[in-house]
């Protein structure tokens, strides 16, 4: 193991230490946190009992969708956009302000729209990360080499042709680290909006757990909700490392 | 010279009449039921200024907005000094701060709430939790690729680690330093407000969740309105700042 690694083991391990030695003297009491030995014999119950597969499924569709719809519409307008000049420059500045705007101040409007089910979630989801898969995309093509655009010219490849088998492989990697923002935003939308006011899903039963005191449920739900977003970026950062190396960009 | 300079507040400009005409193209698409015009939402909101009710509100907001992120750029640059100093430090935590700024920390928001109890110390420490990674995090790469020269001129002069800090260090991590608040800002912004969404009794936030069990369609259109012109200005001033740090004026 390298010292990188056990320095990081070390801060866990002190942080969750920690945590139990407060609960144990009782500076933090049991109605605002129980011991992590505890959260952590609740999560297992959680998980073998299977009480809340459905709504993990639900939550875990919904943030699919939105990272695909987010992934899919954000690629093919960056590449789009990448051949018309005066509208990439008009929309700069909105591409530049865009993740100062509170998004989720739109949810309750999309509620009034949409109705409460899963669209305006799904939008929320999708409208954090399009912009940065847009912008990604963007930043990728930019990079592609004049010998390679001239490649695809010689070869007579027509527009289509040209993104799918040239520049488009040529960005993977970009690509790559455009799914890993959307995979997070989607994440981020999904969970929040369900927490703010939804019917069903994951952030919705943490929510439910919190106003009714139940301790058991909501620490668990977070503990799982923090280890698959940990989880899925991790390796998606390691791929993305693996890809770029191999380049000799890392 | 003048031309180039004039094109992006063209740009600006056509992009603002696009998003109004979109908007305005949206509403009568969907009409009344769930919608208003630019010009009624901004009429709406001329009458809502002259309410004592919604500077209450307001005030609520921009006050635990401002402390968060005082504690959030306080605390950013601490801990991006700290790790920025120390090599294996820095090494090992920026992957943990990494993995922790993409986590939906809404999640964390009912924690917090136990912790600090429902009121105003419960948004400024959900605010604050949203801004410091950034600063942090900025912060750290700025100290870090600080130029050798610099710091060995410091040590040349036989300065002492504070007087090496703020006589060098932070000014040659200024542009990027600026940058970590620039974005810790939309994002202490951003978790006052969702704060405010999920449990309060005032703030913007607690309007914009009101409106909707009222079905108060005018509210919600003025405050997110609001809400985005406000975020958007502050943030496209900071840009400008920020571009003029990065290209040395």
């Amino acid at each position: 193991m390298t010292r990188v690694r056990l320095y990081q083991l070390a801060v866990v391990l002190a942080f969750v230490l920690a945590l139990e030695g407060l609960c144990a003297v009782g500076v933090i009491d049991k109605i605002t946190m129980p011991a992590p030995h505890i959260i952590l014999r609740d999560f297992f119950r959680l998980l073998l009992e299977g009480r809340y597969f459905d709504e993990i499924g639900k939550s875990l569709a919904n943030v699919l969708v939105a990272f695909a719809l987010a992934f899919v519409v954000g690629a093919v307008t960056g590449t789009i956009l990448h051949g018309y000049r005066t509208a990439r420059d008009i929309l700069d500045p909105l591409f530049a302000t865009y993740y100062a705007i509170p998004v989720f101040a739109f949810y309750p409007l999309f509620i009034v729209m949409f109705g409460l089910g899963d669209g305006p979630q799904l939008l929320i989801g999708f409208l954090l990360g399009v912009v940065a898969v847009i912008v990604t995309t963007l930043n990728g093509l930019d990079r592609v080499p004049l010998v390679l655009k001239k490649t695809a010219r010689v070869n007579r490849l027509g527009p289509l042709q040209t993104a799918l088998r040239v520049t488009l492989p040529f960005c993977a990697p970009y690509l790559l680290t455009a799914a890993k923002l959307a995979l997070a935003y989607a994440f981020i939308g999904v969970i929040g909006s369900e927490f703010i006011m939804a019917r069903a899903g994951m952030g919705y039963e943490i929510g439910y757990a919190y106003t009714n005191f139940d301790n058991a449920t909501m620490y668990p739900l977070i503990l799982l909700i923090l280890l698959l977003s940990i989880l899925v970026n991790g390796l998606l950062s390691h791929w993305e490392k693996t890809l770029l190396a191999r380049r000799g960009l890392a | 010279m003048q031309a180039d300079e004039r094109k992006p507040l063209r740009n600006t400009l056509i992009l603002i009449v696009g998003l109004l005409a979109v908007w305005q193209l949206a509403y009568w698409l969907v009409g009344d039921v769930a919608l208003r015009s630019p010009w009624q939402t901004i009429a709406f909101l001329g009458k809502l200024m002259r309410t004592d009710i919604f500077w209450i509100h307001l005030r609520d907001t921009l006050e635990a907005f401002g402390v968060a992120l005082a504690i959030a750029v306080v605390l950013g640059l601490l801990i991006g000094f700290a790790l920025g100093l120390h090599r294996l430090s820095g090494d090992a935590m920026e992957p943990m701060l990494v993995a922790l700024y993409s986590i939906p920390k809404i999640t964390l928001y009912p924690i917090i709430l136990l912790f600090f109890g429902l009121g105003l110390s419960a948004k400024i420490a959900f605010g604050a939790i949203h801004g410091i990674i950034p600063v942090a995090l900025f912060t750290l790469n700025a100290v870090r690729s600080i130029r050798p020269i610099l710091v060995k001129t410091g040590r040349v002069f036989k300065l002492s680690q504070p007087m090496m800090v703020r006589e060098v260090l932070f000014p040659a991590a200024v542009p990027e330093i600026f940058t970590g608040i620039r974005v810790g800002f939309s994002l202490t912004l951003i978790g006052t407000v969702l704060g405010e969404m999920f449990a309060a009794q005032h703030g913007l936030g607690y309007l914009l969740m009101n409106a909707i069990s009222l079905y108060n369609v005018d509210l919600i259109m003025a405050v997110t309105f609001l809400l985005v012109v406000f975020a958007a200005s502050v943030n496209t001033a900071l840009l400008a700042i920020d571009r003029r740090l990065h290209h040395g004026g």
